[in-house]
C-alpha cells in the first residue's frame, strides 16, 4: 500500500467519516425516533409500530453497529496515512 | 431457605468478591491509582464503564419512568446511548492520545491557563458532586430494604464498602471491581425479565417479546397495551409526548452531549493502552450498556401491562396469586370492558406482593367510592367521553398511588420468582449503586488532588506525596458523599439535571473545541464555558430556586414555566450548549490567537501514532 505523509490529508479523512458517522446517528435517533415517529408509526415491525421501535429498541442497536464501524474505518485511515501505532 | 438469609448471602459473597479484587490489584504508582496503569483491555474497560455509567437509578428508575411515560420514556434510552457514538469520535480517541490523567488537565494546557483548568475544576465538582448524593440515597434505601437495617447504618455500610476498594485501589482497583459489579448487575436486570418475558409473550428474549404477540392470541403486546390503558384513560403508550416533540428532541440531545462530556465516563477512556483501543472501548462499553438499556423498555411495558392486569380483570393478564402470571386470551382477543363492576379487583383478594410494598409507603390505597374494589385509572383525562363512563361506573377518582420505583424491585416477587432472583437483584441494585459512587468519587478525587494540589497550589509534589493527596482527597470526600446521602438537601432528584446541564453546556463544548478547533483560544473557551453555564444555571434556577432553596423561584423573571419555546428546566443543557459555542466563537474573533506550540499540540493530538502511556506531568 502507498503511504501518504500528509496531516491535512489525514485530518480531511478523518472529518469526513466523523460527518457520515454524526448524519447516521442524528437520522436513527432524532430523525426516525423523533421527528418522523409518527409518520414510520403507521409501518409495523412484527408487533413493534415502527417510529417506537427507532426510539426504544432500534436507534440503540444502530449507535453499537456505528461506533465499531467507525472504529474500523479509523483504523483504515489511520494505515493509509501511515499514522497508526506500532 | 428463607428469603432474608438468602439475602443475607448472596449480598454477602457479592462483597466479599469485590474487596478481595480490591486486594489483588492495589494500585502502587499514580499511573496506577488515576489510570490502572493504562493497560485496560478495551473490553474489561467497555464492562468498567458501563458499571460506572450504570447507577442506582439506571437500575431501579429507569423502566418505571419508562413504564409510566410510554413512547416519550425513548428519551432516556437514546439520550444515555447515543452519547456514547459522540465520545467515540469526537473526544475519547483525542483525550487519550493526549495523556494525562484528568479532564481539568486538558482543558487546562489545551487552553494554557490555569484558571480554564480551575473553572473546569469546579464545573466537575459540581456535576460530580450533585449527582453523587443521589447515589448515596440510592445505596441508603438499597440496604435499608433489602438488609433490614436502618437506612443510616446503610449509608454507613455503603461508605466502608467504597473506601475500602477505592482508596486502596485507586482506578485500578475500581476497574477490576466494577467489571465484576457489571456482571452481578446485569445477570440481575435481565434474568427477571426473561422470567416475564416468557409468562407473558413465550419468547425468552425481553428485546422480541416487547414486539411479540400475548401468549395464546394473535394480538401484539404493545397493541393491547395501547388498548388497555387508553380505556383506562391514559394516553396511547406507543405515542404518548412528554410536553412537545421539540421537547423531547432538546432533552434528547442534552442527555446525549451531557453523557459525553461528564468527566467520570471520560476518564474510563484513559484506562486503555492506546487511541485505538479509546476507540473500540467506546463500542463496548455501549455493548454492554445496551443489553441493560433494550431490556429496560420490555420490562417497563411488561410491567406496565401487568400492574393494570393484576388491578382489573379485563385486561386478561394478571399475576395469580396460586403463582405466576396468567393470561385469559379471551378477554384480551375481545378487549373486555374494563369499567364492568366486577372486573376491578377486590382490595382484598389483592396479591401478596402488593401488601408487601404497602408496607413500605411506596404503594397506596385509598377507597374513594367505597366498593371495597381497586379502580385505577388516569383521573385527570381530558377525554370528556372517558369521563362519562368512568362516572357511569360509579368511579370516582384513582384509587391506588403507585412509585415508579417499585417497577424493576417488585418485578421479581409480582411474577413469584424463586427467593434467589429476589436476592439477585438486591445485589445488582447495590453493585450499580456502589460502582457508579466509586467512579464519581475517583473523579472528584483526582480533580482536586492532581489539578488544584500539584497543578495550583504545590506543582513540586513528590509522586508520593500527590499518592498521598489523592487518597486523602478520595476520604474527604467518600465522608462528604456520605454526609450529603445520610442528609439529602431535599432536591437530590431535581439535581441530576444540574449535573448533566453542567456537563452538556460547559465541559463538552469546551474539550470538542479544544480539539476541533486549532484556533480556539483560551479567552473564547473560558467566556463559552462561563455563559453556558450560567444560561443553564439561570434557567434551573428560575425552576427549581437559587441553589434549590425553596422559595426563591424566579419564574415571572422568564416569564413562566418552561417559557423557552416549551423546554423543561431538564433540558435546558442542550441550549446552553449552543450558546457555549456560539459566545466562545465571537469571543475567539475578536482575541489574539493560541500561541504556535499550542497549534502544534493540538496537531499532534489528532493523530494517533505515538500516544505514550498516560502520565500526569503538567504542562506549565
Amino acid at each position: 500500500m502507498q503511504y501518504k505523509h500528509d496531516a491535512q490529508g489525514y485530518w480531511k479523512a478523518t472529518l469526513g467519516l466523523i460527518t457520515k458517522v454524526l448524519v447516521i446517528w442524528f437520522l436513527a435517533s432524532f430523525g426516525a425516533g423523533i421527528l418522523f415517529a409518527d409518520v414510520l408509526n403507521g409501518i409495523h415491525l412484527g408487533g413493534y409500530p415502527l417510529g417506537f421501535w427507532f426510539a426504544h429498541q432500534g436507534s440503540i442497536y444502530i449507535f453499537i453497529a456505528l461506533i465499531f464501524w467507525y472504529a474500523k474505518k479509523m483504523g483504515d485511515i489511520d494505515r493509509e496515512f501511515d499514522v497508526h501505532e506500532d | 431457605m428463607d428469603l432474608q438469609t438468602t439475602i443475607y448471602l448472596v449480598v454477602g459473597a457479592t462483597f466479599a468478591l469485590y474487596i478481595g479484587i480490591a486486594i489483588w490489584s492495589r494500585a502502587g504508582s499514580t499511573s496506577e491509582y488515576y489510570a490502572a496503569g493504562g493497560g485496560v483491555h478495551p473490553v474489561l474497560n467497555g464492562m468498567a464503564t458501563a458499571a460506572d455509567w450504570m447507577s442506582a437509578a439506571s437500575f431501579i428508575s429507569m423502566a418505571g419512568l419508562i413504564s409510566n411515560m410510554g413512547y416519550g420514556g425513548g428519551l432516556f434510552l437514546m439520550g444515555w446511548t447515543g452519547g456514547y457514538v459522540l465520545l467515540a469520535c469526537l473526544l475519547a480517541p483525542y483525550l487519550r492520545k493526549f495523556g494525562k490523567f484528568t479532564v481539568p488537565q486538558f482543558i487546562g494546557d489545551r487552553f494554557y491557563s490555569k484558571t480554564a483548568s480551575t473553572v473546569a475544576v469546579i464545573c466537575l465538582l459540581v456535576a460530580s458532586l450533585t449527582y453523587i448524593i443521589g447515589q448515596m440515597t440510592g445505596v441508603g434505601v438499597a440496604f435499608s430494604r433489602f438488609l433490614g437495617v436502618s437506612k443510616e447504618m446503610g449509608v454507613y455500610v455503603g461508605m466502608a464498602i467504597v473506601f475500602t476498594y477505592a482508596v486502596f485501589g485507586g482506578m485500578k482497583g475500581i476497574t477490576y471491581t466494577q467489571v465484576a459489579q457489571y456482571t452481578v448487575l446485569i445477570f440481575a436486570y435481565v434474568i427477571p425479565a426473561i422470567f416475564i418475558s416468557l409468562a407473558i409473550t413465550g419468547n425468552p428474549i425481553p428485546q422480541l417479546g416487547l414486539g411479540s404477540d400475548i401468549n395464546g392470541t394473535d394480538v401484539p403486546l404493545l397493541t393491547r397495551l395501547d388498548q388497555v390503558i387508553n380505556d383506562l384513560g391514559f394516553g396511547k403508550y406507543t405515542s404518548q409526548l412528554p410536553g412537545s416533540t421539540l421537547n423531547m428532541f432538546v432533552y434528547t440531545m442534552s442527555l446525549m452531549i451531557g453523557t459525553a462530556g461528564l468527566p467520570h465516563v471520560i476518564m474510563r477512556f484513559f484506562t486503555v493502552p492506546n487511541v485505538a483501543a479509546a476507540r473500540s472501548s467506546a463500542g463496548w462499553a455501549l455493548v454492554f450498556i445496551a443489553i441493560l438499556y433494550t431490556t429496560a423498555p420490555a420490562v417497563a411495558a411488561m410491567a406496565r401491562m401487568n400492574l393494570h392486569g393484576t388491578l382489573n380483570s379485563a385486561v386478561g393478564v394478571q399475576s395469580d396469586p396460586a403463582g405466576g402470571l396468567k393470561i385469559d386470551s379471551a378477554k384480551v382477543k375481545a378487549n373486555a370492558d374494563v369499567f364492568a363492576p366486577e372486573a376491578s379487583l377486590k382490595y382484598e383478594e389483592r396479591p401478596d406482593w402488593m401488601k408487601r410494598w404497602e408496607k413500605t409507603g411506596l404503594l397506596k390505597f385509598e377507597d374513594k367510592n367505597g366498593d371495597g374494589r381497586i379502580q385505577y385509572y388516569n383521573d385527570k383525562t381530558k377525554n370528556e367521553d372517558f369521563k362519562k363512563k368512568a362516572e357511569a361506573a360509579g368511579w370516582k377518582g384513582n384509587e391506588l398511588n403507585v412509585n415508579a420505583d417499585i417497577i424493576v424491585l417488585a418485578n421479581p416477587e409480582i411474577a413469584l420468582l424463586p427467593n434467589w432472583v429476589i436476592a439477585l437483584v438486591a445485589a445488582g441494585g447495590l453493585a450499580a449503586a456502589l460502582s457508579t459512587a466509586a467512579g464519581l468519587l475517583m473523579a472528584i478525587s483526582a480533580a482536586i488532588s492532581h489539578d488544584l494540589v500539584k497543578g495550583v497550589f504545590a506543582p513540586n509534589i513528590s509522586e508520593k506525596g500527590e499518592l498521598l493527596a489523592g487518597k486523602i482527597a478520595m476520604a474527604c470526600s467518600i465522608i462528604v458523599a456520605g454526609y450529603l446521602g445520610l442528609n439529602p438537601p431535599g432536591f437530590a432528584a431535581g439535581t441530576v439535571a444540574l449535573a448533566f446541564g453542567i456537563a452538556a453546556s460547559s465541559l463538552f463544548p469546551a474539550i470538542m473545541m479544544g480539539i476541533f478547533s486549532k484556533k480556539m483560544n483560551k479567552e473564547g473557551a473560558m467566556a463559552g464555558m462561563l455563559a453556558g453555564l450560567f444560561v443553564t444555571l439561570f434557567y434551573v434556577f428560575a425552576h427549581k430556586g437559587i441553589f434549590f432553596i425553596k422559595g426563591t423561584e424566579y419564574l415571572n423573571l422568564i416569564g413562566g414555566a418552561n417559557s423557552f419555546f416549551g423546554i423543561t428546566p431538564e433540558a435546558f443543557g442542550a441550549v446552553g450548549a449552543m450558546v457555549n459555542f456560539i459566545v466562545a466563537f465571537l469571543v475567539d474573533k475578536v482575541t489574539k490567537e493560541p500561541p504556535e506550540h499550542i497549534q502544534h499540540m493540538v496537531e499532534n493530538v489528532r493523530i494517533p501514532r505515538g500516544s505514550k502511556p498516560v502520565d500526569g506531568a503538567h504542562a506549565h
